[in-house]
């Protein structure tokens, strides 16, 4: 889960990472209160959604009077912001943050994650801030200075140190630097976080550093078990792919993807594997589709749902591997569905596993119009024939 | 022979007395792996399908002598029930439980480095010795008692390989799930290790996913210490990046973890990639024959 960067911000706020003075808005007269009560002569307006890259795309500006900060607001509000992270219909605004304008010395890119192979959550920081980290890494990868922490002894300040004077800070700073690094590791514990990231940490002109941007990515494992339900309560759905916050709550882990083929599939990896294998049989899939391993039928039902919604699928590829869960259910779950929804483009169903030829039995017995496969290979080379034939 | 569990191993379940563990004990018992008992706080004294029920792990370990564990519990809770079994001496753990906050298994892992512990998953499918011992959710039905040994990070994905290495006479020695979380217990390369060593062991199949870079290191190993032959599959060739497909460790970040990399190191490790899941089966067999 993501949060967004007032969320964020109010958050460095409470572990004592210092960030620029600023208010969140929801309409233009609101930002030109804000700008007023900032006071000085220029200020930041800055779209609130779930997506990098928005000063690029328009959604941060500079402004240098309250009248413009009003304007600027007004053009943002209601509006949805294109980004080179974000789909072509973009993310909508509903909030906009007006900040002081600061006199930026230096930028900085500071951020902590949990790093799989070595197990630890690692900070990395880089004197290049501003820019794109991920570009960082790839092309010069002996500017980023990375330090990982011991889970039972915590951060140690002679690791901010470390990280503080590869950056170029001096001893002033690094003690600021230090504060904050000890305050976003505590906070990343505290809360369950997946992912921080400030870019950039700036140096002002009087030798402070604060945090001009912030980004926090939530385990959603924490959020699901219950631990964080503060955090849970800064979700902002209209930031998230619809059909994929109406499958969560059936349950179902749903991705949408550009081709024209539905799967519905059990498990994660079957379910990977079986949109790559559409893909070698020339066909691209329109969904990932894990329906999980204790289907019942009203789930089933949901997912054919959900991928008849989308107006792009022309063929529909089911494929169970029934381990636990019986394929005489799936069956069932597959005709009741197709009868509830009313079907009308090509369902080609691979059966294997427990209770596979009573499943099989059901649908030949059903009189409905699907497509019957052995494997994994035929059912692929089915759907894409038979969408191909229908296109 | 066979790796980490065998006609031998005694396994307690803890969440025993849970609608999951209760139904996977069931089957396990079913499949002839020696359940000896099971562990739900408060319960001690009572009797569950017919085995005994302890308050603690230590407790269960005293009375029954168990040497492997099946968890069940709560994801919630889960981090706890592994240390538990870890303090109480057991040796392999497998945690069937999906969604453990990835904080719980950074210090699970830290803590699990001074015992003799190996922890399966969490999130995984678990581990079956076919005819032997049966540790998880999968159909044992599908397992045949063979010469490949089966490691992968999925689940259904697995019984694709399963019954494909059964379709084509090979049957499996030791198949083990590793899960589908960022940080896991047993990891390819030292599946890969036991494999090695495992006389019944002929061949190895490795289901790898996108995420991480578990494959390139298991590419790594095998080109230095696996002389036996290796098949492999990576699903996601056609997963977007940034998108989490299902399993908290299957995302592409930062341009790192794709399936192209992965297939990349593991044909240059001289492992016989396939691109389909299809032909894991007659892949292997034409390399053991």
């Amino acid at each position: 889960m993501n949060l967004h960067e007032f969320q964020a911000k109010h958050l460095f706020s409470d572990y004592g990472i210092p960030i620029p003075r600023g208010f969140v808005v929801r309409s233009s007269s609101e930002a030109r209160q804000a700008a007023s009560r900032l006071g000085g002569s220029v200020w930041v307006v800055k779209a609130q959604v779930h997506a990098g890259g928005r000063g690029k795309a328009g959604g941060v500006k500079l402004v240098k009077s309250a009248d413009e900060a009003q304007e600027y607001t007004d053009s943002l509000l209601g509006g949805r912001l294109v980004t080179h992270q974000t789909d072509e219909a973009g993310q909508p605004i509903h909030a906009v943050m007006v900040e002081e304008g600061l006199d930026i010395q230096r930028e900085l890119y500071l951020g902590a994650l949990v790093d799989r192979a070595s197990k630890r959550v690692v900070f990395m920081a880089s004197a290049a801030g501003g820019m794109d980290i991920e570009e960082v890494a790839a092309n010069e990868p002996e500017k980023i200075v990375t330090v990982g922490v011991h889970p039972a002894a915590g951060l140690q300040p002679y690791q901010c140190r470390r990280v503080g004077f590869a950056l170029g800070l001096d001893k002033a700073q690094v003690g600021q630097l230090t504060k904050i690094m000890r305050g976003l590791y505590r906070l990343f514990i505290d809360k369950d976080l997946s992912l921080i990231e400030i870019n950039p940490l700036i140096v002002t002109g009087d030798d402070s550093l604060l945090a001009l941007d912030a980004k926090i990515n939530i385990d959603d494992n924490a959020i699901e078990v219950g631990r964080q339900p503060q955090l849970a309560d800064m979700r902002d759905l209209t930031q998230e792919d619809e059909t994929e916050v109406k499958a969560a709550e059936h349950n179902l882990n749903y991705i949408t993807l550009d081709g024209n083929i539905g799967c519905m599939v059990n498990g994660a990896g079957l379910a990977m594997a079986t949109m790559d294998v559409i893909k070698l049989h020339g066909g691209e899939p329109a969904n990932f589709l894990d329906v999980g391993g204790g289907t019942t039928t009203e789930r089933v039902t949901e997912a054919f749902k959900l991928i008849l919604s989308s107006d792009s699928v022309q063929g529909i590829l089911v494929n169970i591997f029934g381990g636990i869960v019986r394929c005489d259910m799936i069956a069932e779950g597959i005709i009741s569905a197709v009868k509830e929804v009313g079907v009308d483009v090509p369902v080609v169903v691979r059966l294997e596993g427990t209770n596979v030829e009573q499943g099989k039995k059901l649908l030949a017995e059903s009189g409905m119009d699907l497509i019957a496969a052995d494997d994994l290979a035929d059912a692929a080379a089915k759907v894409v024939t038979a969408v191909s034939n229908a296109a | 022979m066979s790796i980490l569990v065998d006609k031998n191993t005694k396994v307690i379940v803890q969440g025993f007395t849970g609608k999951q563990g209760t139904f996977h004990a069931q089957q396990a018992i079913a499949y002839g792996t020696q359940v000896v008992g099971g562990v739900t706080p408060g319960r001690a004294g009572e009797t569950h399908l017919e085995r005994p029920v302890f308050n603690t792990v230590h407790d269960a370990v005293v009375a029954t002598g168990a040497d492997a564990s099946m968890i069940y519990v709560p994801a919630a809770f889960a981090a706890d029930a592994i240390l538990e079994a870890a303090d109480a001496g057991i040796g392999v753990i497998a945690c069937i439980t999906e969604g453990i906050p990835v904080l719980d298994m950074l210090h699970v892992k830290e803590a699990l480095k001074s015992t003799g512990a190996r922890l399966i998953g969490p999130n995984c499918p678990g581990v079956i010795t076919p005819d032997e011992c049966k540790i998880g959710i999968m159909p044992g039905h599908i397992h045949q008692a063979g010469r490949i040994g089966i490691v992968s990070r999925s689940g259904t994905l697995t019984y694709e390989a399963v019954k494909q290495t059964t379709d084509a006479g090979l049957g499996q020695s030791t198949c083990v799930g590793i899960g589908g979380d960022p940080i896991q217990g047993l990891s390819f390369v030292e599946c890969l290790e036991l494999f090695q060593a495992d006389p019944r062991t002929e061949g190895v199949v490795m289901v790898g996913e996108i995420g991480g870079t578990a494959e390139e290191e298991a590419a790594e190993y095998i080109q230095a210490h696996v002389t036996k032959p290796v098949v492999a599959y990576i699903a996601g060739v056609t997963a977007p990046p940034g998108k989490r497909m299902g399993h908290a460790g299957a995302i592409i970040s930062g341009g790192k973890g794709t399936a192209e990399d992965k297939f990349a190191a593991l044909d240059r490790a001289g492992v016989a990639t396939v691109r389909s899941p299809t032909e894991i089966g007659a892949r292997m067999k034409e390399l053991v024959g």
